[in-house]
């Protein structure tokens, strides 16, 4: 098994929570992982990704090779199309939200965005913003993304969840729950939408 | 054995923790910073009550981990690569004075410069001062690595440098950690004068070191951590320094390269491993990430000989980090392509925060610097440098830590009256305040912002040593009482603002504006902190 990922956003939009969520059900299953993270002058407000790696061998590289990559997940929609050069032209899915965090000057126009995506061979758009708010809190919409990601990861749903209770036990049950109903929204969403 | 999950800098924390140490003395600085986080979060370093907190700037930091080697005690020093030059006098000289109690210089390099000035490399500093240098290649590594160095630290009584880069000290692998080794005991140097580098006592110092350096190499050999990998096809031989492995093995099915591989982590590279390699094959190509330090070496000044591929013949860009497409390019493989970006994707440069008071400050500036002509502001190093983005545009130069002040003392002596200093407050007591007293000695006509938001915010909120203390500071410094102005930067504050610096400017000797608001996002924080404890409670 080998699972190359690259994870898109903005500096404090929380992948690497998805990240360490993603990492952590891995490890519960013995897989090896790597994950490049970005640190520093980004994360105030910058373009920030991540490449998380996923093998049941042993990993070389920290990073992904260019075309490579077997999927962006990204909680910003122009984001998750800065990275397409990294990705699989046979195989690769990417999964974003279509929710623009818009810190920039020129920003471009969301159809435009959205039209480029939807030329990519397999993908999962949704509107994972209003789709956590329905659930609680916009704050959980990066676990939506990740439960629209989750059918093509390759790693157990169980797996996900039992990392998703780990990692926010700490914070409370109501946190554990609302995340997992994240988890699954997104999940749902996917079954039912996603293209390929 | 415990298995962990953990960034590069923090194999290196737990690594140092495991050799022994006593201390770690650092000052915030990316790609560096977790080293020193993770080592005052940690409980067995509480337990142990290892030092850990932060010190002005590496200059200081390097100073008193030499002082707790000559004490006897085992102890790190960690900064980001152009921190090495800040502590470099230090540094270079603790080569001389050699160590007593283990000591490790940790150097992270930022090659691409994703949160730098430079991508200058540590390893030119290892070799100019004649000590071992250390480049892990993985988190594992960096973990052994660390405790190895500790004991070669011990083993030849010097310092040795260990050196990460960016990919190494950000990124996340298992460790499997082994015990922890004790500390030491408080023993001072059989020699009390060995740290005296008065000339005679050097002289006899630096004869040693260089007594010591076939030793050194020879180690590089016996240590496992430069390996010989043979391989049948002969017409070419790759020499793979530190991270450069890895995006190699990359390439190969299994792992498994058709050449004959040197891998090299631990410097001085020895020269009958590199002898070997040179002889049996037809070309070399060297992988450094970084300057190609061994690749000039080896290619001679004039290039006569074998042909050496590498970042000089172009092979690879001479600039910025290596990654696995790049080396499969010089290696002359087929590279798979992902999809074209489209043109609807645009640049997102970092910013700041919103509600940064930094906005308030320079916007405050802006205005009051319009009636003279532009490029008035010298800068420094923190978030407020994102001030010469726009909107803002606010500012004119960004060298080092603390060369605002003394910049603009330069420039004001040129002519450019008035010209301002715009400095951190963290920047400032790391390297501003012997600025400051230039400015006051010199009568200097220049107006200094020291933007105070409590801590040392680029790097992630790390306490500052300047907490508490800027006022003070300037007027033991000699800043006259009635130019040491205090403002808030807020937005219902401008137009006040705006009035306090206009006066200034026009202030014909040294005037200081401390603008003073806390980071929001230390404050978030601390709001979130005192949340949750109450919820507890």
């Amino acid at each position: 098994m080998k699972k190359d990922i690259i994870l898109a956003g903005v500096g404090g939009q929380g992948i690497l929570t998805i990240a360490t969520i993603i990492g952590t059900a891995a490890l519960s299953e013995g897989l090896q992982l790597k994950q490049a993270e970005v640190h520093g002058m980004s994360q105030r407000g910058g373009d920030v990704q991540s490449h998380l790696r996923l093998s049941s061998s042993m990993i070389a590289s920290d990073l992904i090779p260019e075309g490579k990559a077997d999927m962006i997940i990204s909680v910003e929609p122009m984001e998750s199309l800065r990275y397409v050069n990294m990705l699989n032209r046979e195989s690769g899915w990417l999964a974003t939200s279509i929710n623009p965090f818009n810190n920039m000057a020129n920003y471009p126009d969301l159809e435009d965005i959205l039209s480029d995506i939807w030329k990519l061979p397999n993908y999962v758009t949704l509107d994972a913003n209003r789709i956590a708010k329905d659930l609680g809190s916009v704050r959980a919409a990066n676990i939506v993304v990740l439960g629209a990601a989750s059918p093509y990861l390759d790693i157990k749903y169980k797996s996900l969840e039992k990392a998703i209770d780990t990692i926010f036990g700490r914070k409370g049950e109501d946190m554990v729950k609302l995340n997992l109903k994240a988890l699954k929204a997104g999940r749902d969403y996917a079954e039912k939408h996603s293209r390929n | 054995m415990q298995n962990l999950l953990l960034l590069g800098d923090e194999a290196i924390a737990q690594g140092a923790i495991d050799a022994g140490i006593s201390g770690v003395y650092a000052y915030p600085g990316t790609p560096s910073t977790e080293i020193t986080e993770y080592i005052q979060a940690s409980k067995d370093a509480q337990q142990r009550g290892i030092r850990s907190m932060w010190s002005a700037n590496e200059k200081t930091a390097m100073e008193t981990a030499i002082g707790m080697s000559y004490a006897g005690k085992k102890s790190l020093v960690c900064m980001k690569h152009v921190g090495l030059n800040v502590a470099a006098d230090a540094f270079i000289n603790s080569a001389i004075t050699g160590a007593n109690g283990g000591l490790v210089v940790l150097s992270a390099d930022d090659p691409s410069m994703h949160s730098s000035q430079n991508e200058q490399d540590s390893r030119f500093y290892g070799k100019f001062s004649l000590i071992p240098v250390m480049e892990p290649s993985n988190q594992q590594e960096a973990y052994d690595m660390t405790r190895y160095a500790f004991e070669l630290s011990e083993k030849f009584e010097i310092p040795v440098l260990l050196r990460v880069t960016t990919r190494l000290a950000h990124s996340r692998a298992g460790v499997k950690r082994l015990g922890m080794a004790s500390e030491n005991e408080l023993h001072l140097p059989s020699n009390l004068r060995q740290f005296v580098l008065l000339p005679a006592i050097a002289r006899v110092q630096y004869n040693q070191l260089l007594d010591k350096q076939n030793a050194i190499e020879e180690d590089g050999i016996t240590s496992g951590y430069n390996r010989y990998i043979d391989a049948d096809n002969k017409s070419l031989g790759i020499i793979a320094c530190g991270l450069g492995y890895n995006y190699l093995i990359e390439n190969f099915e299994g792992g498994k390269v058709p050449y004959p591989v040197l891998k090299i982590s631990q410097y001085p590279a020895p020269r009958a491993m590199i002898q070997k390699l040179y002889d049996s094959v037809d070309e070399i190509l060297i992988l450094e990430e970084g300057y190609p330090i061994l690749e000039e070496l080896l290619r001679g000044y004039l290039n006569l000989d074998k042909k050496v591929l590498g970042r000089m013949s172009g092979d690879i860009p001479r600039a910025g980090e290596l990654n696995p497409n790049i080396v499969a390019k010089a290696l002359g493989m087929e590279i798979a392509r992902g999809f074209d970006t489209a043109a609807t994707v645009k640049p997102r440069p970092p910013q700041l925060c919103d509600g940064c008071g930094h906005w308030d400050s320079f916007g405050a500036l802006n205005e009051a610097l319009k009636p003279y002509s532009g490029g008035r502001v010298l800068s420094d190093i923190g978030c407020y440098t994102l001030s010469a983005l726009p909107p803002l545009q606010s500012i004119n130069s960004c060298v080092d830590m603390g060369a605002s002040i003394t910049m603009a003392i330069g420039a004001s002596e040129a002519g450019l009256v008035p010209a301002v200093a715009a400095i951190g407050d963290s920047t400032f007591t790391h390297s501003g305040m012997t600025g400051l007293l230039d400015a006051v000695n010199r009568k200097a006509k220049i107006t200094v912002i020291i933007n105070d938001n409590s801590t040392t915010g680029m790097t992630g909120g790390q306490d500052s040593s300047a907490f508490g203390k800027v006022e003070d500071i300037c007027r033991g410094l000699g800043v006259e009482e009635e130019h040491l102005k205090i403002m808030k930067p807020l937005r219902r504050n401008f137009e006040e603002n705006v009035k306090i610096i206009s006066k200034e400017l026009e202030y014909d000797g040294v005037s200081v504006i401390v603008s003073r608001r806390e980071c929001v996002q230390t404050l978030a924080r601390r709001m979130k902190l005192k949340h949750l404890k109450k919820t507890d409670a």
